[in-house]
């Protein structure tokens, strides 16, 4: 995705992150193409905030992500894999704790 | 039969058709924008201004009180009986024309709500309320769009500035007094149009300057779409809106 060479005559894209509500985190909602961050801005509310979805919105060049190697998931998160013990699931919670 | 509030009757229709044509004429950029983002964006501004427009006409007629709702005032009145002004009913033209009509209307109607708010009549003061925030916005969209195509290359730097000068002549009327404005301002209802002239010229100075385009000459006023005397195009434009319910009287969907 980095690597990827960008359309002279199109708009650089933009990922677009949403918070819904104050407290909660902001979540990848999708992507958008504008001339700069200002318009991408503008672009989300427009195009991604129409029903009341958030409270706040980030924006990222799609180019600025460094993403993982999709070919490089064995090694990254096989490992994990046969460790339960990293679950936090052999304590006893008390009745009186609702959320966790 | 005379309405019994004429003067009341006409200024909130004046403030209903400028929304609702104006409404209109956004519309049909819907599939057809530069851009589907942009597409989102002028519809979105469409959908606010339809709004503002809903609650006018609405209002317009409880205070004529003959039956009429809002629908059958929007759609089923003759071409000169709209009162928007004549600049609201200008085509669409190009992307760049679109941008200058929509912030010398945005920053008209942003002078006027904000001091709308403080109305004498609760309905109006309330119908301002809302739409400030959404007119803000809207000022922020073609404001921004402005600079970015005044400030950008020499072909959008040409075309805003021939559209701003096509549609400059259009805004005397907006700021020009009559019997029925100067009945509202005396009732404590509207603003004096002088003060929100004051208020719309500051803010367009600024984004003429920014958007490094020339400031047009002012011209005579000779428009007077909110008397109902209007330019060619709001006939068609309303052969269009109105269709339908003129086809399938009553239709719903």
């Amino acid at each position: 995705m980095g690597e990827r060479m960008e359309d002279k005559h199109q708009w650089p894209l933009y990922e677009v992150f949403i918070r819904a509500r104050g407290g909660l985190d902001h979540k990848h909602v999708g992507s958008l193409h504008a001339a700069d961050a200002r318009m991408a801005i503008e672009h989300a509310r427009d195009v991604y905030t129409r029903r009341q979805e958030g409270v706040s919105i980030w924006v990222v060049r799609s180019t600025d992500i460094t993403a993982s190697d999709p070919a490089e998931a064995d090694s990254l998160f096989e490992p994990a894999r046969d460790k339960v013990y990293r679950h936090p699931t052999f304590y006893e919670i008390p009745d009186e704790v609702k959320t966790l | 039969m005379r309405v019994q509030d004429d003067d009341l009757f006409r200024y909130v229709l004046r403030l209903g058709d400028l929304s609702l044509v104006l409404g209109q004429r956004l519309g049909e950029w819907v599939a057809h924008a530069p851009a589907l983002e942009e597409d989102l964006g002028l519809a979105n501004i469409a959908l606010d201004l339809i709004g503002q427009a809903r609650l006018l006409l609405g209002y317009a007629g409880e205070i004529e009180g003959r039956g009429r709702d809002e629908d059958a005032i929007a759609f089923l009145r003759e071409h000169g009986d709209y009162m928007n002004p004549t600049l609201a009913e200008q085509p669409n033209g190009d992307f760049g024309q679109t941008v200058v009509r929509q912030v010398l209307i945005d920053a008209f109607q942003l002078d006027l709500y904000e001091r709308l708010i403080s109305s004498a009549d609760d309905r109006l003061a309330a119908v301002a309320a809302k739409a400030v925030k959404e007119t803000r916005y809207h000022l922020r969209y073609s404001g921004g769009w402005l600079v970015r195509l005044g400030d950008g290359t020499a072909e959008s730097h040409t075309r805003v500035q021939s559209a701003l000068e096509r549609l400059w002549p259009y805004t005397g009327e907006l700021f020009a007094e009559d019997d029925v404005d100067r009945a509202m301002t005396d009732r404590g209802i509207a603003p004096g149009l002088a003060e929100v002239q004051k208020g719309w010229k500051s803010r367009i100075d600024l984004l003429l300057a920014e958007a490094t385009l020339e400031h047009p000459r002012d011209q005579p006023y000779s428009w007077f779409g909110k008397h109902g005397h209007h330019s060619e195009h709001l006939g068609y434009m309303l052969a269009d809106m109105q269709y339908l319910q003129r086809t399938y009287p009553g239709a719903r969907w």
